[in-house]
């Protein structure tokens, strides 16, 4: 795709401003619009100061770059616009960052990202070598030809202490439903996602190539991902490039396992747990009851909305590399502590997360509210296997 | 207007005000607020800035006032006729931070509300917190304001009760010197229930366009809310027989809403005229008498080719009857309608008696500049008078489309005085024309308080300015 293929739609966004509101109008949900306030960061505010550039009324700008990658491609503008091209916003956002990338024009923190997947894999320049540690204590298995599954870690998973116990805690599961299944560990690489999200389309390529190449090689069929981000990579945008494999989210295998009864959760939680709904899992690709059904089926849970959820959840503020760049900022405003705050309001004991992503955002928002003492953050994967422990069931 | 003083310093001075986040000078902003969605052409702003209080709104007047610079508020942003795009530069102030919701006297039926509050903020809080009390929305987006709404004589579901500028019971208002009033019952009451008894001062600033003062609160008057909500659809085959129609139904006082649309539909190769009677009731039993009311008042009435038809819901199509029945409805579809991003209309306010006539004359404007009639007419009062919006959808991206909606706008607004009526939120060229018609008398009145309101020019200048 190019900017080019969108001149016929663009000047069609009237700036009504749907985009910026949950479906019943109570609140703001675009978080850039909601933290700066300026029409430039709403989501009509991007498609005009876009068109504006490709009509060479405006420059390209440091300003204009830090405008569009405030956006973190939460999908809400697509699910509120109620103009026939709603499903073109984000595309048009992604092709604005990429003209950007193509000027030369991008925030540091963007470059530095790009810089640090093409040379080290991942954002945080770790080493290579060091991507398959955290499962050599867990006991989870490397991939070999014929398991059923790869279990795709990704790079949060892979690096964050917090969310390499997530990936645990899903590889335990596996485990112990008897599912033969591996990772690739050192040999993994970064799914693109986010780069593509920012506009490098050639890195994504680079990537999704690079993997699919490497999967295709370890005879890999199924893929389930621990991130909301790679599975829309894998499932949408590499069986364009040739990557046809059966990608699955890691909830929706739980669900399945549960459902089949190879995972058997005994005992009973009673707690209290709000779920936030990742915006790559739900707006994006309308998986809103698999994570909820899981919760579910652990007995004594008792799950509680959030005002915002499913298709009117509130982003975290992690996505379209913000976890990373951070551009859209830290403050009482940011959508992390907003988040958070929410979470409190509900009166849940855990507040249940289903991406790496989310994850770590919502540790800050929490650390920042002051909130980490009174609700705790815990991933739907660790939620059950803490069922099954609970319940003096030995790993 | 003499644009004084060192630009660095007003920059510096705003952000004392509001902070660093809240201010911008950027190219991108100003590209941004010099423009609106309608037809108007863009106008350059030098700085946008974004109180957050009352207090904040003050400091920035002063310091506008002491450089003798343009200030021009903006809250939603959405008349489409540019009231808030700045004339003659300066700061455009954007009100959407201030967007609390201060009060609601659920008793007396007010709610008090800031400057930037949207309409589907407002909606969506009363629905969850006050269910029996509604305000009038208007069929503008969600991010349309109340305030700026109820300012510009906007008109809603409500307006059965009058205009919504009818509906204020008081304003706390800057002035151009920055002294902060408050209208209403507040002059002398804790409450702020009303206008009455005392010398009307809201007025000064109602249909003003921010001319003499920025609103930054205002108390508006709430309604009933009924559980039940519904509506009847007529086919009008003789636009002529809609005064007489429209006298029937609002005589029993019985409907909530009158609305009237008329427009080609795609493939259709005649102008479609729907009018729709909103009822509302607290009981099954309530509801069904209305609606067996207004289905006989219509049975016997004109002769063919002159009737008013009532047509069940399920014959039409179910998306059609579901945008009726939404709130606000998607009135912004029509920016789509050429898939060009755009609309602007002339809204006019009409004696009910003169519908058939600007119908008419809407219908030969209209051809002459290429456009099916797209109409809109809501009843205001009890047949008091309504509001005719007729519209021009233009392609953005196509300057000969914008500039045939441009005149189309021109000739409607001619059009409107010609037969009587009061163009509504217009323009410049608009109120140029309003100004030209007006009685010399009114008009030197008018410029005369302006003067004493605004002695240094700096109010959204340009506008209802003459000559």
């Amino acid at each position: 795709m190019a900017l080019d293929d969108f001149k016929d739609i663009i000047h069609r966004c009237f700036r009504c401003g749907y985009c910026k509101f949950t479906s019943n109008y109570s609140d703001f949900n675009c978080p850039p619009y909601n933290k700066f306030r300026l029409e430039t960061f709403s989501p009509g505010g991007r498609m005009w100061l876009i068109r504006a550039m490709m009509l060479e009324d405006i420059e390209p700008s440091q300003h204009l770059a830090d405008i569009l990658y405030t956006c973190t491609m939460c999908a809400n503008c697509v699910e509120e616009c109620r103009f026939k091209f709603h499903d073109n916003i984000v595309d048009i956002i992604m092709e604005g960052k990429a003209s950007l990338v193509e000027a030369g024009v991008v925030p540091p923190s963007v470059r530095d990202f790009f810089k640090n997947i093409y040379t080290n894999g991942n954002p945080w320049k770790e080493p290579q070598k060091k991507r398959g540690d955290w499962a050599r204590d867990a006991g989870i298995p490397p991939y070999k030809k014929g398991d059923e599954y790869l279990f795709y870690v990704g790079c949060i998973g892979s690096y964050d202490q917090r969310v390499q116990k997530m990936a645990g805690a899903f590889g335990q599961l596996l485990l112990r439903s008897g599912i033969s299944f591996g990772i690739l560990g050192e040999e993994e690489y970064c799914d693109g996602n986010e780069v593509l999200m920012m506009g490098e389309e050639g890195l994504f390529e680079y990537l999704a190539l690079k993997n699919i190449e490497l999967f295709k090689e370890k005879g890999v069929k199924k893929i389930v991902t621990l991130s909301p981000h790679a599975y829309n990579a894998m499932l949408n945008k590499y069986p364009g490039l040739g990557g046809d494999f059966e990608v699955v989210h890691y909830t929706e295998l739980l669900k399945e396992l549960i459902t089949s009864g190879r995972l058997k959760i005994p005992g009973t939680r009673k707690i209290k747990v709000t779920y936030h709904d990742p915006c790559f899992l739900g707006r994006w690709n309308s998986i809103y009851d698999e994570p909820r059904e899981v919760l579910d089926s652990v007995h004594g849970i008792e799950l509680v909305e959030m005002k915002r959820n499913r298709e009117n959840a509130f982003c975290c503020g992690g996505g379209g590399g913000n976890f990373y760049t951070d551009i859209i900022g830290g403050g009482e405003q940011s959508p992390s502590r907003i988040r958070s705050r929410e979470a409190a309001e509900t009166g849940a004991d855990i507040i249940s997360v289903a991406c790496p992503t989310c994850m770590t955002m919502i540790e800050d928002g929490l650390k920042g509210e002051d909130l980490d003492h009174k609700i705790k953050l815990m991933d739907i994967s660790e939620i059950v296997l803490s069922a099954i422990i609970d319940a003096g069931e030995s790993i | 207007m003499k644009m004084a003083g060192d630009k660095d310093h007003v920059y510096e001075g705003l952000k004392t005000i509001v902070g660093d986040a809240f201010v911008s000078r950027d190219i991108e902003e100003l590209y941004m607020y010099s423009r609106d969605p309608g037809a108007s052409i863009p106008r350059n702003a030098d700085w946008v800035v974004l109180p957050n209080t009352t207090d904040e709104v003050r400091k920035i007047v002063v310091l506008a006032r002491d450089m003798k610079i343009p200030v021009v508020p903006i809250s939603g942003g959405l008349t489409l006729s540019g009231l808030a795009v700045p004339v003659k530069g300066g700061i455009v102030m954007d009100m959407r931070r201030m967007d609390r919701i201060v009060e609601v006297n659920e008793m007396s039926r007010y709610v008090v509300v800031e400057s930037g509050v949207s309409q589907g903020k407002l909606l969506s809080f009363l629905k969850e917190n006050y269910p029996m009390l509604r305000h009038s929305m208007p069929d503008a987006p969600p991010a349309a304001s109340v305030v700026g709404n109820t300012l510009i004589y906007g008109s809603g579901h409500l307006s059965k009760h009058g205009a919504h500028s009818e509906m204020i019971n008081g304003l706390e208002v800057v002035l151009g010197d920055g002294e902060i009033l408050r209208l209403g019952s507040l002059a002398v009451s804790p409450y702020w229930f009303g206008r009455g008894p005392l010398p009307d001062l809201v007025s000064l600033f109602v249909n003003w366009f921010g001319t003499t003062g920025i609103v930054t609160r205002l108390s508006l008057k709430l309604y009933p809310a009924h559980p039940l909500r519904d509506m009847l659809i007529f086919l009008v085959q003789d636009p002529g027989t809609i005064p007489e129609a429209v006298s029937r139904i609002t005589a029993t006082d019985l409907m909530e809403d009158v609305l009237i649309v008329a427009s080609r539909p795609p493939k259709s190769p005649s102008v479609i005229s729907l009018l729709t009677v909103y009822l509302t009731a607290e009981t099954p039993e309530e509801l069904d008498f209305k609606k067996e009311l207004f289905v006989d008042m219509f049975k016997d009435f004109g002769k063919e080719g002159s009737k008013i038809v009532f047509t069940p819901k399920e014959m039409l199509p179910q998306k059609l009857v579901h945008g009726f029945m939404e709130e606000p409805q998607y009135a912004a579809a029509t920016a789509d309608f050429k898939k060009g991003g755009g609309f602007e209309y002339v809204g006019v306010v009409l004696p009910l008696s003169m519908v058939p006539v600007a119908w008419k004359k809407g219908e030969d404007i209209a051809k002459k500049h290429g456009f099916d009639p797209l109409y809109t007419v809501r009843n205001v009062g009890l047949g008091h008078s309504v509001v005719f919006a007729f519209a021009y959808p233009f392609n953005r991206a196509d300057e000969e489309s914008l500039k045939r909606s441009r005149d189309a706008l021109a000739d409607t607004n001619d059009m409107a005085l010609e037969i009587g009526g009061t163009p509504w939120k217009s323009e410049l060229e608009g109120q140029a024309r309003i100004m030209a018609r007006m009685d010399p008398m009114v008009l030197s009145v008018m410029h005369g308080i302006k003067k004493v309101m605004d002695p240094e020019g700096i109010m959204n200048p340009g506008n209802w300015e003459h000559g």
